[in-house]
């Protein structure tokens, strides 16, 4: 893999940018890999990326039924905090975290980690208290997040109403400073980049059909591209984790909806943080190119069609002119939707099955892109040595048996 | 006003009403029916911005939506400004002061011009190769892109102005008000059908309007007037609604449509104030027709995009529809006939046409003809190759093409003219129908994207369907219509139509250059600076899809969303590739067509109406004795009620005192009512709640806990039998909703067998509670006829009673631990019944308390508030309220989940009681709880949940959730916060009056 | 928006209504009579099915009756809606 820098570009611009290598291969499937992860997008390619990097299994293919990126981590509003409430989700979230901290130079690649703070506000007495009992949790866990009154939450972001006279004034927030923002088709480049380079198999457009078992074993998985053979498969593909799961009549707590969001068209930088308020429900942040990226709810049905309703997106942008009036002359450019897995507890699914072999990362709902490098390393880890990490050893299928949840309804971004 | 630049005989601009705007702060002067755009021209300004990331000076291009360059800040005031706004379709009126964007100090000296120099640098996508090191640097270095990124600015202030929303439901809804769009309003109409036509300027016609060609002539007049006529007749119609400057935003699934009308963006300043700016209609019609019509297409060629380059076509409607030149000395550049039509309209203007270069080989259409024979050179088979000229085109470079059409050959040909036009084609404006989920289809011969199938019913009609010939259009446009309504209109039957016809087709995505193509700058999306270049670059490096391709150079993502850029992209990407366009597929259109003011899609949400406000009867008391309130749900609840200087913590020391010495009165009608009633009442209540209800006396009262089927806590609320088979169930305020539609989902899905009626009361009962030692007192004061004696009305039981001959209900329960009564009296009733109770009770210093005091009183004994000390992870079992779950009953909601293995952990967190060493020490309620500090990590073992300063027992308590906190009682734990420890023992959740001797005193 | 059918009131916008997942999955009649496993099965486990679905729906803001719908979920279309109680129609 040739480096990228200053020098790289400098050298390049003398021969017009026409010598830049391919960022990743294009090759056909081999017949067998050690492990194949099912899913391109931000997760599966970083799992590919550590199981090479960190468990030294190179012989690995991701598979990828359209093109790398172009679920989820294409489609989200790339938030990024652990300010999570329970020992197990603070953990996951911050160990992802600390990765995206030096993940460009990781990966050669500048993803673009912008450490502007996210808040969160609090709207009635029982936000107040649950923000405050999260912000304390946060603290004994290490991680950076504080509570501001709402004076200091009008000091970190001047443009938020934060009039005692609105239908649901702002009553303070917490600050989490060390979270921010990335840029998501990075990541999922960044990564794909960095594996091909170790020599796994990055294969787009290749849908997968069936996953061969024999007895409570896996075989390889059945392709439109051929039968592929490997013992170890990971699941990563999010919305369509169901879909994979009833090829081995395994059936998930999954819930696949409609989750929207929408950018405005570019202005001159007028908010430098995120704000999220679940009471109200809207969260904003700007992009380095200048757009409001503003994150809307889910629908509560199951969809597949990466569409939602309108008054999901009406909904949103009404509380969005309530804590923002002075957006009402911006202008909506684009909306889009995604297809998002939520488990009922609303955390994630990092786990090994009941089949060997057979890996499932899922469930991550509304809130996945955060967890990408962290989610990619655990899962890594699972896989490579058939049991979980302590980290995501909580996040296991069995917990909705035993009744050992890990509910962060309070804590996702979106109300599940 | 340069005079020369606007013609007079022209029929669409009124000259004479002269209308003055401000432009980069300089007075200019325009006329009514110009846009912005042609006011500018009409001025002969052409640079009215700088692209995105080289800064390269810009001028109009397009004369619509399409629009990549002329992109203005529209007003100064800090709460109306408007960035972003296309001068293309912006109504010039009196007072409108536009400025140009993304430069500095000025459209005509910009700094970041700087940045043209190093392009080289700074391909497509460099940011991802560098600004890595040193690594803590990128928050500086993204803090110059940011400043440098974006275009116009956000307004500082609250909008003034008021948006609307409107329904609208129809037979037909038919999008665009083109000759196609205008025959279908027609058809439709004559045919009682319901009829909606929306287009999105201020007057139908689209360009047939001032189409004014021998060689496109219906029955013998020139289109124009034909279609003049058209319009006329639809007045005619009661059944047809017109809605001009209309846009069509979005269009959903299940003919659900949003269009955005623009009431006042046209009027004078001084005109605007408290009207409604903008109206969205939401639209669902029986049947959608779309005739939405074509764009044409750029030509991608070195410096394609210097001020003064249009689109051809928009020259035509310059000249022909705002009379204004867009230059003098004119060429035209074309792989089609349209330029032809362009040269034509400018030659009987008095414009002079330098040449038309065409990139075809000599073709022969009747148009093609009518150039010749006007004298006009044409420079056949061959190509723009270049342009110059910094702020204005001056000069372009002309060559001829190899037969291959990749090569420019021969001898090159400088053209000076101050104005090109170029056409690349005309691309169909499918995105409506991608928009509602149509898929689309390609066509071979002239390169363009086509609808095909869709679920919904709906057809596109005229050239948004790739009929772009005049004859074509008719003739389609009609059948489709006729066969998709159902039915037969003959009027444009037999009708005599002379149409130029296109005889020969061409097209080169990317032209050739006599340069090596690094060094050529052959732009495709104008508005973020993304070249031919770069998406060479982008396949180069492996980006295959077109999603990647256009993610990765911003191709297409501009504030014209890519409708200049997108087809050029994909043609360049498949030639490169070697893929076939049609199977490349294209990228997915999104909503809105064009951007919407978030103004507009929230309408009059905003403000007060943002959400409904739910007062209680007795609100206007409250807020006559100064009470704060708290926002509960939807609720505003009398949170305390300040006297004089007090501040909360004092007001609530003293109503939670006064509630316990003598008598205390809260406004309790906002927790759930939920009427019972049928004979299978009691058995639903023993399914829905932990404990057993058959045997509860008719008259008696009975607490009960109800659970998800996950076997957490859910809800609570006392139930009083009012009869045999009818009961009164209440809930928490905020859970009211909840409550009842999940009973009525069980009821009606699961337990259908059941006979049991469930309605919402919630609203037609006022509840008034008062508490204390003299509640007794003041309530037989009320209603004196009541016996109000222990052994005839005990706690736990309810009787009917009259207050002033109005009937009511009495509770003798007690959520404090007093004693007790709840009136629930008809809502009209409230607020007298309350301040009649208030007067009763003043010789006993009754003292009204709002929530918070509530809180208080109920911690002191132990009562719990389910979202407050519950979390969706509590069991009853975890609330030490064991008691509450029936050992008898077979089965309820949640009971299983209870015998989970997690469920039935004898360590899970618990309900306790804290007490802090410093009696005046009050915790903080969210607080987390350690057994020590010194071995990392801390381990967390639960956290407080409700915490308060009780004056009646003058120490803190708290309630909170411990780890194995039934074994712990007694036991030392610390309570870390940020600048102290607090020491905290644990203890029974009562911490007043634990033998319930104040419930009867 | 979806136009819906509702069986009880005839077709209404879809912001009357409230989706409640998928359908006939029966609560169980003796829950206590089943493994941590089985009850898991009911109480989370889920097809969620891209393709023709059978679901439930509540009209919320209008009769408050629930129904079930057959919905295809990779597009949203709505084949059919029946009252609760009814068969559901033959694919």
């Amino acid at each position: 893999m040739k480096k990228y820098s200053i020098f790289a570009l400098i050298k390049n611009a003398y021969t017009y940018h026409e010598n830049w290598q391919k960022a990743w291969r294009d090759p056909e499937p081999k017949k067998e890999y050690d492990a194949i992860i099912i899913g391109g997008g931000g997760h599966g390619l970083a799992t590919a990326f550590y199981l090479a990097k960190k468990h030294s299994m190179k012989n690995i293919a991701v598979v990828e039924k359209g093109w790398i990126g172009g679920g989820n981590t294409g489609r989200n509003t790339t938030i990024i905090r652990s300010n999570y409430l329970w020992d197990a989700s603070a953990g996951l979230y911050d160990h992802a975290l600390k990765i995206w901290e030096g993940l460009s130079q990781e990966l050669n690649y500048n993803v673009m980690f912008s450490q502007r703070g996210v808040m969160n506000l609090a709207h009635n007495l029982q936000d107040v208290r649950d923000l405050k009992r999260r912000t304390h949790a946060n603290r004994l866990n290490g991680i950076d997040a504080v509570w501001l009154n709402t004076n200091e939450v009008k000091k970190f972001c001047p443009i938020i109403n934060t009039s005692p006279n609105i239908r649901y004034p702002v009553l303070g927030g917490t600050l989490q400073r060390r979270a921010g923002t990335a840029r998501h088709d990075a990541v999922a480049w960044g990564y794909a980049r960095g594996a091909d380079a170790m020599g796994v198999d990055i294969i787009q457009n290749c849908e997968v059909k069936g996953i061969r078992r024999n007895g409570d074993r896996v075989e390889g998985i059945e392709t439109t591209k051929g039968f592929i053979k490997t013992k170890k498969i990971g699941v990563v593909a999010a919305g369509h984790s169901s879909i994979i799961a009833n090829m081995v009549d395994l059936k998930l707590p999954l819930e696949s909806k409609p989750l929207q969001a929408l950018v405005s068209e570019p202005v001159k930088p007028i908010i430098d943080t995120v704000v999220m308020s679940n009471a109200v429900h809207a969260y904003v942040s700007q992009s380095d190119k200048g757009e409001l990226v503003i994150g809307a709810g889910t629908d509560a049905y199951i969809s597949y069609t990466q569409r939602g309703s309108h008054d999901v997106v009406e909904g949103t942008l009404k509380a969005i002119l309530e804590l923002y009036p002075i957006f009402s002359r911006m202008k909506m450019l684009r909306q889009w939707g995604g297809i998002v897995d939520i488990c009922p507890d609303a955390s994630p699914i990092i786990s090994k099955t009941h089949i060997k072999g057979l890996y499932f990362n899922c469930g991550w709902g509304t809130g996945g892109f955060k967890a990408t490098p962290g989610s990619g390393d655990l899962f890594a880890h699972t896989i490579a040595n058939d049991e979980p990490h302590k980290l995501n050893a909580d996040f296991n299928i069995n917990r909705f048996v035993s009744g050992d949840l890990v509910d962060e309804h309070g804590a996702a971004a979106v109300a599940h | 006003m340069s005079k020369n630049l606007r013609i007079t005989n022209n029929n669409f601009i009124d000259q004479t009403s002269r209308i003055s705007f401000k432009f980069d702060g300089k007075t200019l002067y325009g006329f009514k029916g110009d846009t912005l755009a042609s006011a500018l021209l009409a001025n002969n300004i052409h640079l009215v911005g700088r692209s995105f990331k080289y800064h390269r000076p810009r001028g109009i291009m397009t004369c619509g939506s399409e629009e990549p360059n002329a992109i203005l800040q529209i007003g100064n005031d800090s709460s109306m400004t408007e960035p972003n706004t296309r001068a293309t379709e912006i109504e010039l009126y009196e007072g409108l002061e536009a400025s140009s964007q993304n430069c500095w100090p000025s459209v005509n000296f910009d700094i970041g011009a700087i940045n043209n120099f190093f392009s080289p640098l700074i391909p497509a996508a460099f940011y991802y190769k560098t600004f890595m090191w040193p690594a803590n640097f990128w928050k500086l270095y993204e803090y110059f892109i940011r400043k440098s990124a974006g275009l116009g600015r956000s307004p500082t202030e609250p909008d003034k102005d008021i948006y609307d929303h409107r329904y609208l439901h129809c037979d037909v809804l038919i999008v665009g008000g083109g000759i196609s769009g205008i025959m279908a309003a027609k058809t439709a109409a004559k045919n009682n059908l319901n009829t909606v036509l929306i287009d999105d300027k201020n007057i139908l016609g689209g360009t047939t309007l001032f189409q004014q060609n021998e060689c496109f002539k219906i029955n013998n007049s020139y289109s124009n007037e034909w279609l003049k006529k058209e319009i006329e007749t639809l007045n005619s119609f009661n059944n047809l609604t017109i809605k001009t400057r209309t846009t069509l935003a979005a269009y959903h699934s299940y003919n659900y449509l949003l269009a955005r009308e623009n009431l006042t963006d046209h009027l004078d300043l001084k005109d605007k104030k408290d009207k409604i700016r903008q109206r969205l209609w939401k639209i669902r019609a029986k049947k959608v027709i779309i005739a939405t019509g074509a764009m044409e297409r750029p030509l991608i060629f070195d410096n394609n995009d210097r001020p003064g380059i249009f689109l051809s076509s928009s020259i035509k409607k310059y000249i022909d529809f705002y009379g204004v030149k867009c230059g003098q000395k004119i060429s035209l550049f074309t792989n089609n006939d349209s330029a032809y039509e362009t040269a034509i309209s400018l030659n009987n203007r008095g414009v002079s046409v330098n040449s038309v270069v065409d990139i075809r080989d000599k073709t022969n259409s009747l148009i093609v003809k009518q150039v010749e024979k006007l004298g006009i050179k044409i420079h056949w088979k061959s190509s723009v190759i270049n342009t110059n000229g910094y702020k204005k085109i001056n000069c372009i470079e002309i060559m001829k093409l190899s037969d291959d059409g990749t090569a420019a050959v021969g001898k090159k040909i400088n053209e000076e003219c101050d104005c090109l036009g170029i056409s690349g084609g005309w691309t169909p404006r499918v995105h409506l129908f991608t928009q509602s989920g149509g898929k689309l289809k390609f066509r071979d011969e002239d390169n363009v994207f086509l609808p095909d199938k869709s679920e919904l019913s709906q057809i596109s009609i005229g050239s948004c369907n790739g009929d772009f010939e005049l004859d074509e259009v008719v003739k389609n446009s009609v059948n489709l219509t006729n066969k998709f309504l159902n039915v037969n209109n003959n009027d444009y039957e037999n009708l005599e139509i002379i149409a130029s016809k296109e005889i020969d087709k061409k097209n080169i995505w990317l032209l050739p250059s006599d340069k090596p193509l690094g060094k050529t700058k052959p732009f495709l999306d104008f508005q973020n600076d993304s070249t031919a270049n770069d998406i060479k670059l982008a396949l180069r490096e492996g980006f295959k899809s077109i999603e990647h391709v256009k993610r990765y150079t911003t191709t297409g993502m501009a504030t014209d969303q890519g409708k200049l850029s997108n087809m050029h992209a994909l043609g360049i990407i498949a030639e490169t590739a070697g893929v076939k366009m049609g199977e490349l597929g294209t990228t997915t259109f999104r909503p809105p067509y064009t951007p919407l003011t978030f103004g507009a899609i929230v309408g009059r949400n905003v403000g007060e109406f943002f959400d409904i406000t739910r007062k209680t009867p007795i609100h206007d008391w409250h807020v006559k004795n100064k009470a704060e309130f708290e926002n509960v749900g939807q609720w505003k609840r009398a949170w305390y009620y300040p006297r004089s200087n007090e501040n909360m913590h004092e007001a609530v020391q003293r109503e939670s005192k006064a509630a316990r010495d003598s008598a205390g009165i809260l406004d309790a009608s906002t927790l759930g009512k939920i009427d019972i009633q049928g004979t299978d009442a009691s058995e639903f209540l023993n399914r829905v709640y932990t404990n057993a209800w058959s045997k509860l006396e008719i008259g008696k009262c009975r607490y009960g806990l109800m659970l998800n089927e996950d076997g957490m806590v859910y809800d609570d609320g006392v139930t009083t039998r009012l009869s045999e088979n009818h009961y009164l169930m209440t809930t928490t305020t905020g859970g009211a909703a909840n409550v009842l539609s999940k009973m009525e989902d069980y009821l009606q899905t699961e337990w259908p067998e059941l006979d049991v009626y469930l309605t919402s009361v919630t609203d037609h009962y006022a509840t008034v509670s008062i508490c204390g030692p003299n509640s007794k007192k003041i309530l037989s004061k009320v209603i004196p006829n009541l016996d109000l004696s222990d052994k005839k009305f005990p706690h736990m039981s309810f009787k009917n009673a009259l207050i002033d001959n109005i009937k009511c209900r009495v509770m003798r329960i007690s959520f404090t631990g007093e004693h007790s009564y709840e009136i629930n009296i008809q809502s009209s009733y409230g607020k007298s019944t309350w301040e009649k109770c208030i007067d009763a009770g003043k010789e006993f210093n009754i003292t009204p308390y709002g929530t918070e005091t509530m809180h208080l009183l109920r911690a002191e004994k132990g009562f719990i508030i389910a979202g407050q000390d519950t979390d969706g992870t509590m069991t009853p079992v975890d609330l030490q309220m064991d008691w509450i779950i029936s050992k008898k009953k077979y089965d309820f909601i949640g009971k299983r989940s209870l015998y989970r293995s997690d469920t039935i952990r004898e360590d899970r967190k618990q309900l306790v009681g804290l007490l802090t060493d410093d009696p005046k020490e009050i915790l903080e309620e969210g607080a987390q709880i350690v057994s020590e500090t010194n071995k990392q990590p801390i381990e967390m073992l639960g956290h407080v949940t409700s915490s308060y300063f009780s004056p009646n027992l003058n120490k803190s308590i708290a309630l909170a959730v411990l780890k194995n906190g039934k074994k712990l009682k007694g036991q030392k734990m610390i309570v870390p916060m940020k600048d102290k420890k607090i020491n905290v023992t644990v203890t029974d959740t009562i911490f007043l009056d634990k033998e319930n001797k104040r419930l009867n005193a | 928006m979806f136009l819906i059918n509702c069986p009880y009131c005839g077709e209404r916008d879809q912001s009357e209504f409230s989706a409640g997942g998928e359908a006939h999955i029966e609560r169980p009649k003796q829950p206590t009579e089943l493994s941590d496993d089985q009850w898991a099965e009911f109480l989370f486990m889920r097809k969620n099915i891209k393709g023709i679905q059978y679901e439930r729906w509540n009209h919320t803001h209008g009769c408050r009756k629930w129904f079930n719908m057959v919905r295809d979920t990779s597009n949203d279309k709505i084949h059919a809606v029946y009252k609760m109680g009814e068969k559901p129609p033959v694919k």
